[in-house]
């Protein structure tokens, strides 16, 4: 099993960004999404973005995955702009997205086979099968996978490219409570294992609390970042602590307040 | 658990148990009598029928259809007794047997309504002893026949999915493939090919190959649609995931667009080989001069219609056993569709 101290992962800047959409209904007029959003991130850190559904967290997301473009503003991986999609960022949906006629092994090696370097790093497909605790599941197909099982391919098939960033949008958002903190236990577990850097977009706010280093909130329409918060419990955190329990109201009083005043 | 709960469980249990026994048993034991018997009776019923009908026929002209009642009863009566030590045929004959005693009776239903009563005018309407006598006398040509047919039809519609395939992509890929390909493929494609036999028949030096073109073009527009529409239908998410593992427009192209669209490709496929089927008959009987659409016509010229009738039994047997190769070949490639195919 690949066992790196160092740091694998790359710095993030996203500095002024906005960005706007046309609206469909009505010709001429763009709303805007995102407007100017700042922040960074360390090399190796894990950041959760939290908000109100519709503030624009997965169109951030996509604009640092490369596959939209900004209107205004830098995208900074280290000390190269983004200027679009790479392997270098991976991506987990909610929605695994495996591709449904590729076995859960052909699945994982599939950034192998985009970049073409398959025949070099054979080894690795093997390596990544094992590490999400799919071993024995390489031939089959993506329907015979349960929710967790498919987000464990997804996020294999992600890490296999060694990625500097890994962008996950609600990537534990449609499994059941048990499966999820599982999930949760595992996302953790890989990120210290692979010490990327980790930006992870959720709207479970004990998921946040429960993984990250820092908690961006978000306020709505348009999107903006209101508050960053530090999480300083050790790992692995007590979902029960008072600690824990007090940062959770603190977030959830915001984010109330933040969603009743876009609502006015 | 309490006493009264834990009983009623295993009461449960036990019925299940017995249940499952009861299957297995049922599945390993011998055919049912009625279904054993169904196939000679049937046999039997339908002879018995051609000799009561046939006393005026001379007993040469259906030989050959009193030699096939006793090859049925022969082969059925063997089956009966093999299937009690062979469970996979016992399996198929269960399945299998209420049609062919189904397909037994028809024939002599048919025997009835012909040679029996003459409810139809001859010579167009024989009688199956006639039919098969053609079927067996003409046997070399026939043959011939659907070499010819076989080859023609192969051609042009390999011919026809390479091309549709290729187009298809390419519209359902390139926007602006998409913007000057849709409109002709919307004008021209639903014109039946087989309007376009005399401009073929101008055209094209040898009878065989234009045919061969005109079974393509019939099977070229279905292909292109629904590559088409399956290409540009394809998950835009699944297209970002790729991007975001490095792929480049091959790989999105090849390894993500058509995979997807290939359950959308195999509707187009036999869509195309219906079409095919009637481009080739209709191209066989109006200008080349081979293969069983030129069979059909030819026979009738002669007012032969037994041959006709042979013909189009060979026909029936040649295009479902072409459809059926594609329905396998359907079944492998999209085994990661498994439970999800409902056609």
């Amino acid at each position: 099993m690949v066992m790196t101290n160092v740091a694998a992962g790359s710095a993030l800047r996203v500095d002024e960004v906005r960005k706007s959409f046309a609206v469909p209904d009505a010709p001429g007029t763009r709303r805007l999404v995102l407007d100017g959003i700042s922040f960074s991130m360390a090399a190796g850190e894990l950041v959760s973005l939290v908000g109100p559904s519709g503030c624009g967290k997965s169109t951030l997301l996509r604009l640092i995955a490369g596959l939209d473009l900004p209107d205004a503003g830098d995208l900074l991986v280290g000390e190269e702009e983004i200027l679009g999609p790479s392997a270098e960022r991976g991506l987990v949906f909610q929605d695994p997205n495996l591709f449904p006629w590729l076995t859960v092994r052909r699945n994982i090696e599939a950034g192998l086979v985009a970049r073409g370097v398959l025949h070099e790093k054979r080894h690795e497909v093997d390596e990544f099968t094992r590490l999400v605790g799919l071993g024995a599941f390489g031939s089959a197909y993506p329907h015979h996978l349960s929710g967790g099982m498919s987000q464990r391919v997804a996020l294999a098939r992600a890490l296999i490219n060694h990625p500097k960033v890994l962008l996950l949008d609600e990537p534990l958002g449609a499994l059941d409570a048990f499966t999820r903190m599982r999930m949760q236990d595992e996302v953790l577990r890989l990120w210290e294992n692979r010490r990327t850097t980790m930006l992870l977009v959720t709207h479970d706010i004990d998921e946040a609390i429960y993984m990250s280093d820092r908690i961006l909130v978000m306020t709505r329409a348009p999107g903006r970042i209101d508050r960053t918060i530090d999480i300083k419990l050790l790992r692995p955190r007590d979902r029960t602590s008072d600690s824990f329990l007090r940062l959770r109201s603190q977030i959830l009083e915001h984010l109330h307040f933040a969603g009743k005043a876009a609502d006015v | 658990m309490r006493p009264a709960a834990a009983r009623t469980q295993l009461t449960f249990v036990r019925t299940q148990l017995k249940n499952n026994t009861a299957d297995r048993l049922e599945s390993r034991s011998a055919l049912p009598w009625p279904i054993q018997l169904a196939v000679p009776v049937a046999s039997l019923i339908t002879f018995g029928i051609h000799l009561l009908f046939s006393k005026k026929w001379p007993p040469l002209e259906t030989r050959s259809y009193v030699l096939l009642f006793w090859e049925i009863l022969g082969v059925s009566i063997v089956l009966s007794i093999a299937q009690s030590f062979w469970a996979g045929l016992r399996q198929w004959m269960r399945h299998m047997w209420p049609i062919f005693t189904a397909a037994i009776l028809l024939l002599g239903l048919w025997d009835v309504i012909t040679s029996g009563m003459h409810l139809l005018p001859l010579p167009y309407f024989p009688g199956p002893a006639t039919v098969l006598r053609s079927l067996i006398s003409d046997r070399a040509l026939l043959l011939d026949s659907t070499w010819h047919s076989l080859v023609l039809l192969l051609s042009g519609y390999t011919l026809g999915v390479i091309v549709g395939l290729v187009s298809g992509v390419c519209i359902g890929w390139s926007t602006s493939v998409r913007y000057w390909g849709m409109p002709l493929l919307k004008v021209v494609g639903p014109i039946p090919a087989t309007a376009w036999i005399p401009l073929a028949m101008v055209v094209s030096p040898s009878a065989i190959v234009s045919a061969a073109g005109l079974i393509a073009l019939a099977v070229w527009f279905p292909v292109t649609m629904l590559t088409a529409s399956g290409v540009s239908n394809t998950r835009a998410s699944y297209l970002d995931v790729a991007r975001t593992l490095g792929a480049g427009r091959a790989y999105l192209i090849f390894r993500i667009a058509i995979p997807a669209a290939v359950p959308n490709i195999f509707i187009g496929l036999f869509m195309g080989l219906g079409a095919s089927f009637l481009t080739l008959v209709v191209a066989e009987s109006v200008g080349v001069k081979s293969g069983l659409g030129w069979y059909v016509s030819w026979a009738q010229g002669w007012a032969e219609y037994g041959k006709v009738y042979a013909a189009l039994i060979i026909m029936a047997a040649f295009f479902s056993t072409v459809m059926t190769l594609l329905f396998k070949l359907r079944d492998r490639v999209l085994v990661w569709q498994k439970g999800m195919i409902k056609w």
